[in-house]
């Protein structure tokens, strides 16, 4: 299986005379997990809203599938349904209860009807485990369980692919390269390089990725000593 | 349109002088309202449960009534008690024991904000609980106050617009002098508008500047919240 | 002299005084809403000429403002001084209550509008879903306020010959020479009205309350 699912084409996004990334290229097959790693500020938020539309991109192309969804004439209400998006702060709609939060777009974008849209969203709830919690506001669930009703909201849309911003701040290297088929490092606005989680991690080919991941690891080190110390 | 301006010009020395009637019913008010206000506060936050339960009760009705029926109250109710007090006088009062309601809130919430911390320290010096309300707690409350309290001068004056009722000759009075005399009542008071508009963008301006220059870095009402 | 009668006559003026505020208060709400709605989510233009009518709106006394939307009113449409008066004080409560939809809105986190588009939603059915919902329940308590001020400046209308309690407090005082119980009468009213509606706000506020952990 390697159809691409998401092609992205010489992408740019600018404020102002402020380059946020430049000339980004990247392709997705269907079922990779890509994971993108690089220093805060570098773009990696602003990327994953250019290719759901929330922010237009200056340059360049996003493909989904075999549609261009960058297009003018795209209808981008259409296209966000099919990409799912987690934020980094969740953004559970604050007055409405787990299950309504994962209803309300089963009701009113996808017009499913009352009975059948509970249904799917009970059931969205329990494959994150969180039916029990179906009838809490946001504000009564835990950072986790608000992160999880957040997932159930957008895989109860159905999406072609699923958009993480910082799924957890406190993923260690070793984890990620488990979760993921292939690792982008993304820094100052350019992808500096790319490949699999063992090409990356462990035979890096430039000088910034491995800065980066010896900054990462002895972070992450010196977090273990202080819980053997504590 | 050049009617009306004509009709600006001919009442303008006119509306100069009911604007002056009215800055004074703004000033007099404001004054009477800051000292009661200040006194109402006080006597809410650190009065006896008695004195407290009557500053309630105060700043709930003046609160909670118009100020033309408490105007009313007072320029035709009290001389059926034997007070007979003059347009202007009633004016005054009205409108200082009404914006003393108001102001009672914003020196509460100031003094509130600023906490029970600096009535310990100042106790500790050896300053009586008076003493230390009036050295220590209100010098801090006025400065912490000014950002909110500076809507109060604005909208007393945009309330003292009804005493012209009781026949004192303010602003909105020399409008309606205007309108009988041009049958012009739409012209009229748009023109005295156009003049209460003038007063209201100088206050503010003039308030936005004390504002500036009175502020003390890192000493705002939510830093001090805790 | 019948005082209970007199009480009575300046206690039905409360169905004017009502009567009122039930037109301006919602009137104002509604213009108000939409010029908050324009104000915060169109273009620069339209976002110009709404800030421009609030602050215009918001600087003149109310009085003056119910005057001249009074002769304009009834000048071109033939209407009561009651209806006039009513719908004027509507308009000038409207920049009140654009400032309280306004203020709202904007704390409402931007983060709400995204999310709700993030899931396919259009911009006119996140607002309507996501936005609107929060908005409301944080301009319960600033919108009480604002009730509150509406009910006093419906004596305003004194002025226009509508017989509210105002009203018919003066016409008793000047036939019984009581004029201090005749305006505490009408005082006492006006107390009860805006006390008993903010506690039937706090409730509605209370009970709309999203829960949350403390």
């Amino acid at each position: 299986m390697t159809n691409p699912i998401l092609t992205i084409k010489n992408l740019t996004k600018k404020y102002g005379d402020n380059v946020v990334f430049h000339d980004i290229n990247l392709t997705v097959n269907e079922g990779d997990t890509i994971v993108i790693i690089g220093p805060s500020g570098t773009g990696k938020s602003t990327l994953l809203r250019c290719i759901n539309l929330l922010t237009r991109a200056d340059e360049g192309q996003v493909w989904l599938d075999d549609k261009e969804i960058t297009a003018k004439d795209c209808d981008e209400d259409v296209v966000r349904q099919h990409i799912g998006m987690v934020f980094q702060n969740f953004l559970l709609f604050n007055h409405l209860t787990a299950l309504d939060n994962v209803l309300l777009g089963l009701t009113k974008v996808k017009h499913m009807k009352p009975e059948e849209a509970k249904v799917k969203a009970l059931m969205e709830l329990e494959r994150v485990g969180l039916s029990d919690r179906a009838g809490h506001y946001p504000g009564q669930l835990s950072g986790g369980q608000q992160q999880r009703v957040a997932i159930a909201r957008a895989l109860a849309m159905d999406p072609r692919i699923m958009l993480f911003d910082e799924p957890t701040s406190a993923l260690d290297p070793e984890l990620i390269g488990e979760v993921s088929d292939r690792i982008v490092f993304l820094e100052k606005g350019s992808i500096v390089e790319e490949g699999t989680p063992d090409e990356l991690f462990y035979h890096p080919q430039h000088e910034r990725t491995r800065e980066f991941l010896w900054k990462i690891t002895e972070l992450y080190g010196k977090k273990e000593t202080g819980k053997i110390d504590g | 349109m050049a009617d009306w301006l004509q009709l600006f010009q001919r009442y303008l020395p006119d509306f100069i002088k009911g604007a002056g009637v009215t800055i004074e019913l703004t000033a007099v008010g404001l004054t009477i309202g800051f000292v009661l206000g200040m006194a109402l506060a006080v006597a809410r936050v650190y009065g006896p449960k008695w004195l407290k339960a009557i500053a309630i009760g105060y700043i709930e009705i003046f609160r909670g009534t118009p100020l033309l029926v408490q105007l009313f109250l007072i320029y035709y109710g009290l001389p059926s008690l034997g007070l007979t007090l003059s347009q202007t006088l009633s004016a005054y009062l009205a409108l200082g024991l009404n914006s003393a309601a108001y102001q009672a809130e914003y020196f509460r919430g100031a003094i509130q904000a600023i906490g029970s911390s600096q009535m310990t320290a100042g106790r500790a010096i050896g300053l009586s609980r008076w003493k230390t309300i009036w050295y220590i707690i209100l010098p801090q409350a006025m400065r912490l106050m000014i950002p909110a309290w500076s809507n109060e001068p604005i909208s007393l004056l945009k309330t003292t617009a009804v005493v012209f009722l009781i026949a004192v000759q303010d602003l909105m009075a020399k409008a309606k002098h205007a309108a009988t005399d041009t049958y012009d009542p739409i012209g009229s008071y748009l023109a005295v508008a156009v003049v209460y508009l003038v007063m209201v963008f100088v206050l503010n301006w003039g308030l936005k500047y004390l504002e500036r220059k009175t502020r003390i870095p890192g000493f705002e009402m939510e830093v001090n919240k805790s | 002299m019948d005082v209970a009668r007199f009480l009575q006559y300046i206690a039905l003026g409360t169905v004017y005084t009502v009567g009122v505020t039930l037109i301006a208060l919602p009137s104002g709400l509604i213009l108000g809403t939409l010029f908050a709605l324009l104000n915060v989510y169109s273009g620069k233009v339209v976002k110009w000429f709404t800030s421009l009518y609030s602050t215009m709106m918001r600087g003149i006394p109310p009085i003056v403002l119910l005057f001249i939307l009074y002769f304009i009113v009834s000048g071109n449409i033939n209407l009561s001084p009651f209806w006039a008066g009513s719908i004027s004080l509507g308009i000038v409560s409207s920049a009140y209550q654009m400032e309280i939809i306004r203020g709202a809105i904007l704390s409402v986190s931007g983060g709400q509008m995204m999310a709700a588009r993030a899931i396919g939603m259009s911009k006119s059915q996140a607002i309507r879903n996501v936005i609107f919902p929060q908005t409301l329940r944080l301009a319960i308590p600033p919108w009480s306020n604002e009730a509150a001020i509406v009910i006093k400046d419906s004596s305003l209308v004194y002025a226009l010959g509508v017989p509210e309690i105002l009203r018919r407090a003066q016409l008793i005082s000047a036939s019984t020479q009581q004029p201090f119980l005749a305006y505490a009468a009408a005082a006492a009213i006006y107390f009860i009205l805006v006390f008993v509606t903010n506690r039937l706000l706090d409730a509605l506020e209370r009970r709309l309350r999203i829960p949350a952990n403390p």
